[in-house]
């Protein structure tokens, strides 16, 4: 029994509709940042359902170093989400809408 | 076997990411995004990537999500409020705009089904040693920087998390103020300062 690997691609592309979809409808900040992590994840599976139907390794470690910038990108991420805590006491990004701190 | 597999783990990974657009309290959007992220790792198994499927399991749904929830509890986000936000374009070009995306790509997809083949069970999988062959000779020098990346970000988000230290503020009781009122305050001493002159 064989799995499309067009069915793969299909099930990233609805999971980084959902996730843009969740960008624009949610209003915490915290939910908006995970949002962007679940469509890297999408864009992620991409990558390794075309690595698998060429057999190209450089796919899978294409991903590799997403999920290492995407842990670095989280960490200071959810530092500067602290700081605009800090100083406005929101979260709501309706609120949050100068660049200054 | 395989198709009985894909299917429940590509259902949970929708579901999943369903129920993180439409909960409105943080800490439910975060438990259902590690749903999506521990099915994924499943579907990575399947299609015979070993290695990813592990990183996946420790680095998004362990180290990531645990960060992610931490923080929530930390900043005791409650309930959001779901106000139209300020900028209405995103709803009428946003939404549509999305739309005709997944339509787009479902198409080109589908179209190109028999083109690109598929995957069953008992293919070849790409083993550790496969990936560390090319990771750590063709490109070493991306994986040296991104270590200094993690450094360079740990030393940010320490900077960045860390309270400012009390002695350096000069006027303590602006502080404790709310921040319109220390905005007001800080206006009146601006034009006292220009009345002055």
């Amino acid at each position: 029994m064989t799995v499309p690997t067009s069915w793969y691609l299909v099930l990233s592309a609805i999971l980084f509709s959902i996730g843009v979809g969740a960008f624009l409808f949610k209003r915490n900040i915290i939910s908006i940042f995970m949002s962007i992590e679940l469509m890297l994840n999408a864009v992620n599976l991409t990558f390794v359902a075309f690595s698998h139907q060429w057999h190209q390794v450089s796919g899978q470690l294409f991903v590799f170093f997403v999920m290492v910038v995407a842990a670095a990108e989280s960490a200071v991420g959810l530092a500067i989400i602290i700081a605009v805590f800090r100083a406005r006491n929101t979260l709501n990004v309706d609120q949050v809408d100068l660049m200054k701190l | 076997m395989y198709f009985v597999l894909f299917f429940i783990f590509a259902g949970l990974c929708v579901a999943g990411a369903l129920n993180l657009l439409l909960q409105r309290h943080p800490i439910n959007s975060a438990l259902s995004l590690i749903v999506v992220m521990t099915s994924l790792a499943v579907l990575y198994l399947l299609l015979g990537a070993e290695f990813l499927a592990a990183a996946q399991v420790i680095v998004y749904s362990g180290a990531i999500m645990v960060l992610f929830t931490f923080v929530i509890m930390l900043l005791n986000a409650g309930e959001e409020e779901r106000t139209l936000g300020t900028s209405q374009m995103a709803y009428f070009v946003g939404v549509p705009g999305v739309a005709a995306l997944l339509g787009l790509l479902t198409y080109v997809f589908l179209s190109e089904t028999t083109a690109l083949g598929g995957s069953r069970l008992g293919d070849a999988i790409v083993t550790t040693s496969d990936l560390s062959r090319v990771l750590f000779r063709d490109l070493l020098l991306p994986f040296e920087v991104t270590s200094v990346l993690i450094l360079i970000a740990i030393l940010g988000a320490v900077a960045l998390a860390r309270k400012e230290p009390a002695a350096n503020t000069p006027a303590p009781s602006t502080k404790a103020l709310a921040p319109g009122a220390a905005a007001v305050r800080g206006v009146a001493v601006l034009a006292q300062k220009e009345s002055e002159r």
